[in-house]
């Protein structure tokens, strides 16, 4: 089985590529590749192209190692992952919906984000343009047999949630089959991203799934600085944890209630919601937004934290920690919502390693993955906290990742108040000469989030962002299958997939 | 011990602390909402919530109406969950053209009179995302809009001042049709 590092080194090494290589390589490594992911060992971390070539970011499971391989495809077609290897299925749909570039052997062309309503096929490669929309019927999988029916369900939605379609196909109660259809609300942020200024971009990434816009903008900026090679003072790389650190409980403490609220018991809802907006009243007080949006840009952060900010924290900080056990207690001792959420929804480890999933999703599945961990970024590596892992799989376990990290985080956000020291919050960005690439990954709320850019000058030539709901919204299609179609919400909510952040 | 959970969770939060000063302006707030609903309408004012293709930030501040701070349901303000119950349409993000005919359909099928209300930068005019291949533009592109409510998202407070304004309009016969 071939390491990354093998992989890398039978490619052509570009030069500034940072922090991780990227290596050219040709069709034989790419297929090689491929099957190295479907053997296990290797994860995808991401599958992206360009007018005339296609990248793939890769992690070492056992090295912890990070590499990109790239294959030029003058003739407008490369070797299919997806045959090898399912998880990047959806990634090539979209290629060949954004770029016209052909994955040769694969055993679903259907497109996905291009709905025929662009009024152009491949926006971002050899743009061919067409007439108003005939919009032909998309084709779903199949499933038949006696007695199915099919649910269509949105995209349009009951409560307030982003529109999405799901076709389910039951036996009476029971899911046999569902299958998603995204796309609809795809809003050609890589286009908008190409040839843009460094600004707008960053302002474009923190837009990509508005829950995630800390943990997005961090991506974005750790991108820029590395194809830039510039480090951030430490006050600014502080800030940015802690404003990462607040999202993360804000959301985490909305999904515990929410999901809580979709098995019925709102009460648990009403409580999460109050401790969710006392921390995002202190961001707001702190960081004048109280999603803290536009706050990390490349190069540090936008301003610093109010003078009356750290306070306004700890304050909503303690509230959180006083009251936040009784509702733990809460959740477990209620019999009625662990009857709904215990082994509902079922992700077993080997799908969850399979697709690399991250997150709750992949850890409350027994994938030990943080990308705060490994690769690990600063300040974390100066800071004391848990990864909690568990393996059951189901709705229960995945809000128990949760608890825990809220916890987790409650006790980093303490610690970055307390290693708070004055100094600059921002450095200025170089105009490089030469183009230059940069890559990140960050773990936000909900998963890693990748970001591969190549900057010119101050300009984005590309830039491409990978949502940790790529790598889970196919297993929320495994989880529910067994289920009843009335668990659908609450396994969905366990999830809690963006379909901003996948539709791009 | 349930009961004893409740009442320390409840009451700390939300009575015990000294009231900040936007607490009372949401009050007042809130009770001036419901005054110019009933006299418009009556009865309670139905929302029908539609995503037609937001970045799910302005969403989570439309969720936040619901918490226990803002609780509009008090007020008599409720989201629905079909448009055939709504006498508003709060619409969120830029217009993709791959939600254009939802939004449409979903426009149709509310019943008159209705008022569209956009919420959010996106709303207005395709915010960032405007000019995309991707993106028809503003929500006014595509259904007719009564009333725009800024900020990207905008905060709770602002959804609700905006939506004051819309019925005030509707109430002096501004916007009614
Ligand atoms: S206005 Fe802002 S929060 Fe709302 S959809 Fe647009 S980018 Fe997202």
């Amino acid at each position: 089985m071939p390491k990354l590092i093998d992989l890398i080194q039978a490619g052509r090494t570009v030069e500034r590529h940072h922090p991780w290589p990227r290596a050219v390589v040709d069709g034989d490594a790419w297929r090689a590749a491929a099957g190295a992911l479907a053997d296990g060992g290797l994860s995808l971390l991401g599958l992206w192209g360009e007018p005339s070539c296609v990248h793939m970011a890769i992690l070492d499971d056992h090295t912890s190692d990070i590499g990109v391989i790239s294959l030029d495809c003058p003739d407008r077609r490369y070797p299919s992952v997806a045959a090898y290897h399912p998880p990047a299925l959806r990634l090539e749909r979209t290629i060949h919906d954004l770029f016209g570039l052909e994955a040769t052997g694969t055993p679903d062309p259907r497109p996905w984000l291009d709905h025929g309503r662009w009024q152009m096929r491949f926006p971002l490669g050899e743009r061919l343009d067409t007439s108003p929309p005939d919009a032909a019927p998309y084709q779903f999988l199949p499933a038949e047999g006696d007695g199915l029916h099919q649910i269509a369900v949105g995209p349009v939605h009951a409560g307030i949630i982003e529109p999405g379609h799901f076709r389910f196909t039951a036996n009476g109660e029971t899911v046999v089959r569902l299958e998603q259809r995204l796309g609809y609300t795809h809003k050609g942020v890589e286009g908008l991203m190409t040839g843009s200024t460094v600004e707008q971009a960053a302002r474009l990434a923190g837009r990509i799934s508005g829950d995630s816009t800390v943990a997005y903008g961090l991506a974005f900026a750790q991108a820029v600085e590395a194809a830039q090679q510039i480090a951030m003072p430490p006050r600014a790389v502080l800030l940015r944890a802690l404003m990462a650190e607040l999202e993360r409980l804000a959301n985490h403490l909305g999904d515990i209630g929410a999901i809580c609220n979709d098995a019925s018991f709102a009460l648990m809802q009403a409580h999460c919601a109050v401790l969710r907006e006392c921390v995002l009243r202190a961001a707001d007080a702190a960081f004048g937004h109280r999603l803290m949006r536009d706050l990390v840009v490349p190069g540090g952060v936008a301003r610093d934290i109010a003078s009356d900010g750290p306070d306004a924290i700890r304050a909503a900080l303690d509230q959180t920690r006083q009251h936040f056990p009784a509702l733990v207690e809460l959740y477990d001792n209620t019999a009625s919502l662990q009857d709904r959420t215990v082994s509902t929804g079922i992700v077993t480890p080997a799908l969850a390693r399979q697709f690399a999933a991250g997150g709750y999703v992949g850890r409350a599945s027994g994938r030990d993955h943080d990308a705060r961990r490994k690769p690990g970024y600063l300040p974390y590596d100066g800071l004391r906290f848990d990864v909690p892992v568990l393996s059951d799989g189901d709705v229960n376990a995945r809000v128990w990742i949760r608890i825990r990290e809220v916890e987790q985080s409650l006790a980093l956000a303490y610690q970055i108040l307390a290693g708070l020291e004055a100094g600059p919050v921002r450095v200025s960005l170089q105009a490089a000469t030469e183009p230059c690439e940069g890559i990140a990954l960050v773990e936000g709320f909900r998963g890693d989030i990748l970001a591969w850019l190549r900057l010119n000058g101050d300009r984005i030539e590309r830039c491409h962002l990978r949502d940790p709901s790529w790598f889970q919204w196919p297993l929320l299609e495994a989880a529910i299958e067994g289920n009843i179609v009335a668990d659908f919400p609450l396994c969905n909510k366990s999830f809690n997939c963006s379909y901003s952040g996948q539709d791009l | 011990m349930r009961k004893l959970l409740f009442q320390s969770l409840f009451r700390q939060p939300l009575t015990e602390q000294a009231p900040r000063p936007d607490d009372a302006a949401l009050a007042e707030l809130a009770a001036m909402v419901s005054r110019t609903a009933r006299r418009r309408l009556g009865r309670s004012l139905s929302i029908r919530e539609v995503d037609a293709g937001s970045c799910n930030g302005c969403e989570l501040e439309i969720h936040a109406l619901s918490n226990a701070y803002y609780d509009v349901e008090r007020f008599g303000i409720r989201f629905v969950a079909s448009p055939r119950h709504a006498d508003v349409l709060l619409v969120t993000g830029p217009v993709t053209n791959n939600m254009r005919e939802a939004l449409e359909r979903t426009y149709r099928a509310t019943p008159d009179p209705k008022w569209v209300v956009a919420a959010g930068d996106c709303a207005r005019d395709g915010g960032c995302f405007a000019g995309s291949y991707a993106v028809v533009g503003g929500v006014s592109a595509v259904v007719p809009v009564d009333l725009h409510i800024p900020g990207c998202p905008p905060s709770p407070m602002a959804i609700l001042r905006g939506l004051v304004g819309l019925l005030e309009a509707v109430d002096s016969g501004v916007a009614a049709k």
